[in-house]
C-alpha cells in the first residue's frame, strides 16, 4: 500500500516537471495596454524572426507593481508612459538602460525620442525610446451636450448623470488646469501640491451626484457612451475616434484648459530573459509600414518617422477635426512624476470614491 | 503500534504542511514585517506603526471598513433568508427523485466564473439593458432608470455571488434531521413559526453558523462584485488595499491595510461564535 502511495507521488512529481518544462521555441514576453500588440503584426512578427509573442495587457500602475514585485522578472519588455519611469526606476530599480545603438534610431522622429531619453534618463543612462502618443481630452456627444468644451463641464449640473470619467492621476491634473492652476509646476512642491490636489478633490466630491460612475475600462465606457447614457466623459482621443465612427455625433474635443498629452514607450525590465528579441520588437514596430498598421486599428499616432504617409486619410482627418493648431500649441505633456506624488493623488482619489 | 517515525502519516500530511507553510505562513510572515515598517520624511525605511495608526487616525479608512463589514453581516443575513427555505424545500418537501436534480439546477450557475455572473447582472440591469427594455415596452416606467452602480444592486449581486456557500452545509445539516421530529411537533399542536424556531433552526445551527463564516469571508474579501456593480459609491475594503498597492505604490501601507483585515474579520466572526454559543471546531465539521 505504502509503495503504490510513494510510486503515485512521484509519478505525479515527474509529471509536474515534464508539463511545466519549457517548449523550445523563442518567446517575447510583452507587457504591454490593450491593443498595443494587434495580432496582425503579431503574426508578421512571428513569420519574420520566429520569435512568438506572449502579450499581458494592464494600465501603467499594474505594470510597475507587476515588476515591482518580481524585480523586473517575468516579462522581456513593457510599455509605460514616458512621465512614469524616472522616479520609479531610482527606488525600484526595474528597467535596465536601453541600448540606443540596438535601436534602428532613423525611422523614430528626433525631436520625441530625444524628449523621452531626456525624461527618462537615470544615472546618465536612457531607459526608454517612444512608442506612440496621444492625449486625454472630452469625449463628446455633440447632439446630447451640444456646449461641452472643458473639463470643468464634467461638473457642469446640466449634464447630471450623464458624465464619466476615471479615478486616476490623469483627471486630478485636468481639472487643475481647467481651474486655472498649473499642477506640473507644484510637482517640485510636495505641500503645495497637496493643498492643490485637496482643492480639485473637494470639487470632485462636491459634484459627484453628477456622475454616473467612473470608468476604469475603456471598452466599457464606448459601450455607455455608444448607448446614450454617457454624454460627456474624459477619455483618450483614439476612443472619442473609434465612435465616431459608429456615430458620428459622438467625438473627441480638445478642451479649452488643454488636451494631456502622453507618450507610452519601450523599456525592457531589469531581467528580461531575451531582450535581444525586445529589440527586434521595438525596430519591428517602429517601422513605418508596421506603425502606419497599428495607427490605422487604434487610431493613435507613433513615434515612427514617415508612418503618418501611410495611414488612412480618415485617421488624418480625425486629427485636424479635433486639434486645430491653438490647441496642439496647448497640448499639456506631462513631465516626469517625482517620487511621492503617487501617495498624495491615491489619497485624494480614496476619499473621492468614499464620500457619498 | 511501535514507536518510531509514522512514514504514512509523514506522507500524508507533508504537501499539507509544505502547502500551508510556502503559500500562506510565509506570504503572511512577509506581509507583517512589510507592514511593519514605513519610510521616515528622508525616505529610508524603517520601523514604524505608523501604517496601522494611520488606519484608525484617518476616517475614510475604517468607515470603509464598517461599512465593508455592515454590507458583508448584511449580506451573509439575506443569502441565509433566500437559501433556508431553497434548502428546507430541496431536502423535506419535494419528492427525492428531484432533489439531485434542484442541487444541481442551484449549482449551474457556479459553473461560469464570477466575471461572467457579474457581467450577466450588469446587461440586466443596466440604463440600456434588459429589465428596462421590458418596463419600458409594457409601459411600467416612461424614462429608463439606471439600477446598477449603487449599494442594491452590489448587495443583490453579492448575495447572488454567495448562494451557493451556504446552501450546501444546510443541505448537509438539514438531510440529517429526522423528519419525524416535525411530524410530532405538528400532532402536538406545533405551528410554522415555532417548529421553525426551535426544531428546524436550532438542529442547522451548525451548518447555518459554518455557512455564515464562508459567505461572510467571500463577501468581506470580494473585490469584483462591489467594485463593478457597486459603482462610483461602492467603495469596499480590499478596493483600498488593492489602491495603496497599485495605484500609491505604498506596500508598506497596503499590508497593513491586509493585515487589519484579517485579523478584524477574525475577530467578527470570533463574536459571532460567541453569540451563538458554536464552537469552531464543531462548526467546520
Amino acid at each position: 500500500m505504502l509503495r503504490k502511495m510513494i510510486a503515485l507521488l512521484v509519478a505525479m512529481v515527474a509529471g509536474f516537471c515534464f508539463l511545466s518544462t519549457p517548449v523550445s521555441a523563442e518567446t517575447l514576453e510583452l507587457l504591454t495596454w490593450k491593443g498595443y500588440a494587434p495580432t496582425v503584426l503579431v503574426d508578421k512578427f512571428k513569420a519574420e524572426t520566429n520569435i512568438d509573442v506572449k502579450v499581458t495587457f494592464t494600465n501603467n500602475e499594474e505594470m510597475i507593481a507587476k515588476l515591482r514585485a518580481t524585480r523586473g522578472a517575468g516579462f522581456d519588455l513593457a510599455q509605460p508612459s514616458q512621465d512614469r519611469i524616472s522616479s520609479v526606476q531610482e527606488k525600484y530599480q526595474i528597467y535596465q538602460p536601453i541600448d540606443i545603438s540596438k535601436i534602428n534610431a532613423d525611422q523614430i522622429i528626433t525631436s520625441m525620442l530625444d524628449a523621452v531619453k531626456k525624461n527618462t534618463n537615470v544615472a546618465g543612462k536612457p531607459h526608454a525610446v517612444p512608442f506612440c502618443w496621444g492625449t486625454d481630452g472630452l469625449v463628446v456627444n455633440k447632439k446630447l451636450a451640444p456646449n461641452a468644451s472643458d473639463y470643468t463641464d464634467l461638473l457642469n449640473a446640466a449634464y447630471e448623470g450623464r458624465v464619466s470619467y476615471r479615478l486616476k492621476r490623469p483627471t486630478l491634473i485636468a481639472m487643475a488646469f481647467a481651474m486655472g492652476e498649473d499642477p506640473f509646476a507644484k510637482y517640485s512642491d510636495p505641500v503645495a501640491y497637496k493643498a492643490l490636489m485637496d482643492k480639485i478633490g473637494q470639487a470632485l466630491i462636491d459634484n459627484k451626484k453628477l456622475v454616473q460612475n467612473y470608468w476604469s475600462n475603456g471598452d466599457a465606457l464606448i459601450q455607455s457612451m455608444r448607448a446614450n447614457e454617457i454624454y460627456v466623459a474624459m477619455a483618450w482621443d483614439n476612443g472619442g475616434w473609434k465612435l465616431h465612427e459608429e456615430n458620428p455625433d459622438i467625438d473627441f474635443v480638445a478642451p479649452k484648459s488643454g488636451a494631456m498629452g502622453w507618450i507610452d514607450t519601450f523599456a525592457i525590465p531589469a531581467k528580461a530573459k531575451n531582450p535581444e528579441a525586445a529589440y527586434k520588437w521595438i525596430n519591428f514596430m517602429l517601422r513605418p509600414e508596421n506603425a502606419a498598421i497599428f495607427t490605422n486599428l487604434e487610431k493613435c499616432g507613433t513615434a515612427s518617422k514617415g508612418a503618418i504617409k501611410l495611414t488612412d486619410a480618415s485617421v488624418r482627418a480625425n486629427f485636424e477635426r479635433s486639434f486645430s493648431d491653438a490647441d496642439i500649441d496647448n497640448i499639456k505633456w506631462y513631465p516626469p512624476v517625482p517620487a511621492n506624488l503617487e501617495s498624495i493623488e491615491g489619497m485624494v482619489l480614496d476619499k473621492v470614491k468614499a464620500s457619498k | 503500534m511501535k514507536p518510531g517515525i509514522r512514514w504514512g502519516l509523514v506522507i500524508f500530511i507533508s504537501p499539507v504542511l509544505a502547502w500551508l507553510t510556502l503559500l500562506i505562513v510565509l506570504p503572511q510572515v512577509d506581509m507583517f514585517i512589510m507592514a511593519i515598517r514605513a519610510e521616515n520624511p528622508l525616505g529610508e525605511m524603517g520601523f514604524s506603526l505608523g501604517n496601522f495608526k494611520l488606519f484608525f487616525l484617518e476616517p475614510i479608512y475604517w468607515r470603509t471598513f464598517a461599512r465593508t463589514a455592515i454590507f458583508s453581516v448584511l449580506v451573509t443575513f439575506l443569502t441565509f433568508l433566500i437559501t433556508m427555505p431553497v434548502a428546507f424545500y430541496i431536502t423535506k418537501v419535494v419528492s427525492p427523485k428531484f432533489q439531485g436534480f434542484l442541487a444541481v439546477l442551484v449549482l449551474m450557475p457556479f459553473w461560469v466564473s464570477e466575471l461572467v455572473r457579474v457581467y450577466g447582472w450588469m446587461i440586466l440591469l443596466r440604463e440600456s439593458g434588459v429589465i428596462n427594455h421590458f418596463l419600458l415596452k409594457f409601459g411600467v416606467l416612461e424614462q429608463p432608470m439606471e439600477m446598477l452602480y449603487n449599494d442594491v444592486a452590489m448587495v443583490m449581486g453579492l448575495v447572488y455571488t454567495s448562494m451557493l456557500f451556504m446552501l450546501v452545509p444546510l443541505l448537509s445539516a438539514l438531510e440529517s434531521l429526522d423528519n419525524n421530529l416535525i411530524e410530532a411537533a405538528y400532532d402536538l399542536g406545533g405551528n410554522v413559526w415555532s417548529i421553525a424556531m426551535r426544531i428546524v433552526i436550532p438542529h442547522c445551527l451548525p451548518g447555518i453558523v459554518s455557512g455564515s463564516i464562508v459567505v461572510f469571508m467571500l463577501t468581506l474579501g470580494n473585490y469584483l462584485t462591489p467594485n463593478l456593480m457597486g459603482g462610483k459609491n461602492g467603495l469596499w475594503f480590499t478596493e483600498q488595499i488593492y489602491n495603496q498597492f497599485i495605484a500609491s505604490f505604498n506596500w508598506n501601507q497596503g499590508s497593513a491595510f491586509g493585515f487589519l483585515l484579517l485579523i478584524l474579520s477574525s475577530g467578527i466572526i470570533w463574536l459571532g461564535l460567541k453569540l451563538t454559543h458554536q464552537r469552531l471546531g464543531k462548526v467546520v465539521q
